[in-house]
């Protein structure tokens, strides 16, 4: 049976960005905070060497900093009708893993979500009629809006030394910037990454389309910078090492780097590394948490851990489990659409264009970022009376690396071996790069999570299944935007273009984002919702939940700024208002 | 079973450290121009394997002979250690299914959902390659590093498309597999054992390490970078 350990102000389950956020703010709040990570420990001066780290074998085909299929992975499956099978290796993407979680090894894109992303079912419906959206489309409101979360992105990006442009400061739009943006309080930190050849070809034919390009916003710090907490940043060195890598100079920020320094020096916090959470003791009468299991993993030994607040800060999936394990909130059935733990779970539709060039690109001078990106075409900044679908997306160079395994490509027609391939893969190497779609996902009734009847992980719970397939609407999304790529390309004076729309089923084994969202969602109604509008489920009152769990849907630029966003502005909920009475800080 | 009447494998002969036939960075044309033919380039001892049989090592050296062909702008696929590559690969974590999740029940699947089998890396390389040479052996009458290279061109090319029927295990995929092995061999660090002399590298124009280009993105951007490529090893 799980030892009983002496009861403790908070726990959080997981620390990746979320984790290291709210920790840092509750301990500053006086809280005595432990943090349960299931991974090892890992610091940048450990684990992120030169000239180790660039490896790309190691760190990015065999997914080196990430966690191991055969201690967790999922099922998966297109449709409620077919049998779910285990993702056995990471393929279309992969989990992080041991502290700093994903945080330490993105690609550093800082966006924020366009402000009509967080009232969307409202937004779309007063603009296109109530009967525009499809019914199938289960798209909500978040609860929470872009004016609310403003002042926190700011911190966020102020924390992480984000290097941009600013397009709307206080309602002024700023020329160079992106004119599509909510209003901001305050310029980005730093100033724009150096712009590569891709980035300025792609600027300048987006120009002449009479698109508005602008720096994407990167948290691969432009200059040395010192955040508000105190902790050191490094400069970006281009090196092209930045996704699935750690950064060797910390310029790239992550909760290693921006946060950790300040916090694993306070005594009120204390992590337990290799601490493996399996599921918590609720009491629903209560509505209360009252604990934490997890199994110490170097010993084997299983502990029981009270706490006054618990804060799930675990992968979506993870979370997603956590709460069915626990029993918090009803499950989601898609049969009736009834149900909220696992509803409206939703990934990324990316798609790109391959586009050939006569210019050297130099792809190996890259960051996370490339940077530059149009956001014309974003979630709602355009009118789709008569298109068919809702949603959009940015488009962008990717040039982040040449790594040589995965960052080649020939045009087609070209054998895929032998001479010719070689003598095209030479010529073709530093004259090509992707024009990504990164698109919206938006929620639909047949994608959710819920748990796997059959396959289990390694401290012997369900796995988690996944049933997703990209919806008709982001199907057509996907063409419509690649199609808008595509011109980009052309307009460039590519030599050939191969545009590539997502057309076909959702898939184990064709790779693009690790970013996924939904199943433990926040809104306005307990019936259509797990979370309350500053992440407290409805059904358990000491009981927070983080990340992309609690996206209603997927918008279409990266999640991590919106997630860093959240956990400040949950935070502070906590802070000022729960602490000093706790209990639901949204009446039902 | 092997056929022993033939000298075994020229994988067992030549493997090892390509020459100085390997190409600078020059485009396609100006090396072939240039380059001498590779069948001049030095040959180095043969290294010893880990886990590979010798028909294992002989038929993947036949593979990526046929992938990666001698030529100006490298040397052969097995010349540049892919071989040695692969059988580190299959005798570490990796081969014997690190990352890998194996709990049963194993059921076939549909395409979307991946790898389904019960069979490691390692194992499924064993079963892959006896099935190649069996189909080799029933359609051209040898196994398959002993078929000339149109032949092997060919049975690459029906294994790729799906027409390949191999006894127990499906071609295409496994075509897939020996395609990624050969690409990785080629392209990663040479500390892995394969790109030797760091082949690929100097073929495409990747610079690999150390890249700080924080002082020179701006004087590089859109011109041609005329760097000696690095490995991991040069800074060690």
């Amino acid at each position: 049976m799980a030892t009983v350990l002496k009861s403790v102000d908070v726990v959080i389950v997981g620390l990746g960005w979320s984790g290291s956020i709210m920790a840092r703010e509750l301990t500053k709040a006086g809280l005595n905070v432990v943090a349960l990570e299931r991974g090892a420990d890992r610091t940048p001066a450990e684990d992120f060497v030169f000239p180790y780290i660039r490896d790309e074998l190691k760190v990015r085909v065999r997914n080196g900093l990430m966690l191991d299929t055969a201690t967790e992975t999922l099922t998966m499956r297109n449709a409620p009708s077919e049998l779910a099978l285990p993702m056995r290796k990471w393929d279309v993407f992969s989990l992080g893993d041991n502290v700093g979680g994903a945080g330490s090894h993105w690609n550093g894109i800082t966006w924020r979500f366009t402000p009509s992303e967080f009232v969307l079912r409202t937004h779309l419906e007063e603009r296109y009629g109530k009967n525009a959206l499809p019914a199938d489309m289960t798209i909500q409101d978040w609860g929470v809006t872009y004016d609310e979360l403003e002042p926190h992105y700011d911190r966020f990006e102020k924390l992480c030394g984000t290097s941009g442009k600013a397009g709307n400061i206080r309602g002024k739009i700023v020329e160079g910037g992106n004119p599509f943006e909510g209003a901001r309080s305050d310029e980005y930190p730093n100033k724009p990454l150096i712009m590569s050849q891709a980035g300025m070809m792609m600027s300048k034919a987006a120009r002449e389309l009479g698109y508005h390009p602008f720096p994407t916003p990167a948290s691969n710090s432009s200059a040395p910078y010192t955040n508000p907490e105190g902790c050191q940043i490094g400069q970006c060195q281009y090196c092209g090492h930045c996704e699935y890598f750690g950064c060797e100079v910390n310029a790239k920020a992550s909760p290693n780097v921006c946060l950790h320094p300040v916090l694993f020096a306070d005594p009120k916090f204390e992590r337990r590394t290799l601490a493996y959470v399996g599921n918590l003791k609720y009491d629903a009468a209560a509505k209360k948490v009252r604990s934490v299991f997890y199994i110490d993993r170097r010993t084997g030994v299983e502990y029981e851990q009270p706490a006054d607040l618990v804060i799930l800060c675990a992968y979506p999936f993870n979370n997603v489990l956590l709460m069915r394990l626990a029993g918090v909130g009803k499950p989601y059935d898609p049969a009736t659409g009834e149900g909220v733990i696992g509803k409206n779970y939703c990934y990324q539709t990316n798609s790109g264009v391959a586009a050939f060039v006569d210019e050297e690109i130099n792809p190996f001078i890259g960051t996370g970022v490339s940077p530059a990106v149009i956001d014309d075409f974003q979630g709602d900044n355009f009118d789709h009376g008569g298109l068919g679908f809702f949603g959009g997306g940015y488009i962008a160079p990717s040039v982040s690396g040449g790594r040589p395994i995965q960052v080649r490509n020939v045009p087609p027609g070209t054998p895929r071996w032998g001479s010719a391939w070689k003598e095209a893969t030479a010529k073709w190497y530093n004259h090509w790069f992707p024009l990504s779609v990164h698109g919206t996902s938006y929620a639909n009734r047949n994608n959710y999570l819920d748990l796997d009847p059959t396959w289990r992980d390694a401290i012997g719970r369900p796995l988690v299944r996944m049933t997703f397939n990209y919806p008709e609407n982001d199907r057509k999304m996907s063409v419509f935007m690649t199609n808008k790529a595509n011109d980009i390309a052309k307009a460039m004076g590519a030599k050939i273009t191969v545009p590539a729309p997502r057309t076909s089923n959702f898939g184990a084994t064709n790779g693009q984002a690790s970013h996924h969202t939904g199943g433990v969602i926040m809104g306005k109604d307990p019936k259509t919702s797990a979370l309350n509008r500053y992440l407290q489920s409805w059904d358990c009152d000491n009981l927070f939940v983080m990340g992309g769990a609690v996206y209603p849907q997927n918008a279409g630029h990266n999640p991590t700024g919106t997630i860093a966003a959240l956990a400040y502005w949950s935070a502070k909920a906590i802070t000022e208002q729960y602490l000093k009475s706790p209990g639901a800080l949204v009446k039902a | 079973m092997a056929d022993t009447s033939i000298p075994r494998r020229d994988f067992l002969k030549g493997a090892g450290v390509a020459g100085a036939g390997a190409a600078a960075v020059l485009s396609g044309q100006e090396a072939l121009a240039q380059a001498p033919s590779s069948a001049t380039a030095a040959k180095a001892a043969p290294e010893a394997l880990l886990t590979l049989t010798a028909t294992e090592a002989a038929f993947l050296s036949a593979v990526y002979d046929t992938f990666i062909p001698a030529d100006a702008l490298s040397s052969s696929g097995t010349d540049c250690g892919l071989v040695t590559f692969w059988d580190r690969q299959l005798a570490g974590a990796f081969g014997n299914g690190q990352g890998l999740y194996r709990n049963g029940p194993h059921i076939p699947g549909k395409p979307e959902q991946g790898y389904q089998l019960l069979l490691t890396p390692r194992a499924y390389f064993a079963a892959g390659i006896k099935a190649a040479n069996a189909y080799a052996k029933k359609t051209v009458g040898k196994e398959f590093d002993r078929i000339g290279p149109a032949d092997r061109e060919a049975m690459l090319k029906d294994m790729e498309a799906g027409k390949a029927q191999f006894d127990g295990v499906n071609a295409k995929p496994f075509f897939e597999a020996l395609y990624a092995s050969a690409m990785e061999g080629f392209f990663s660090d040479p500390i892995h054992g394969g790109n030797r002399n760091l082949a690929s590298w100097k073929m495409i124009g990747y610079p690999g390490l150390p890249a700080t280009y924080a002082r020179t993105a701006e004087q590089y951007r859109g011109k041609k970078v005329d760097l000696k490529p690095q490995s991991i090893q040069d800074f060690i």
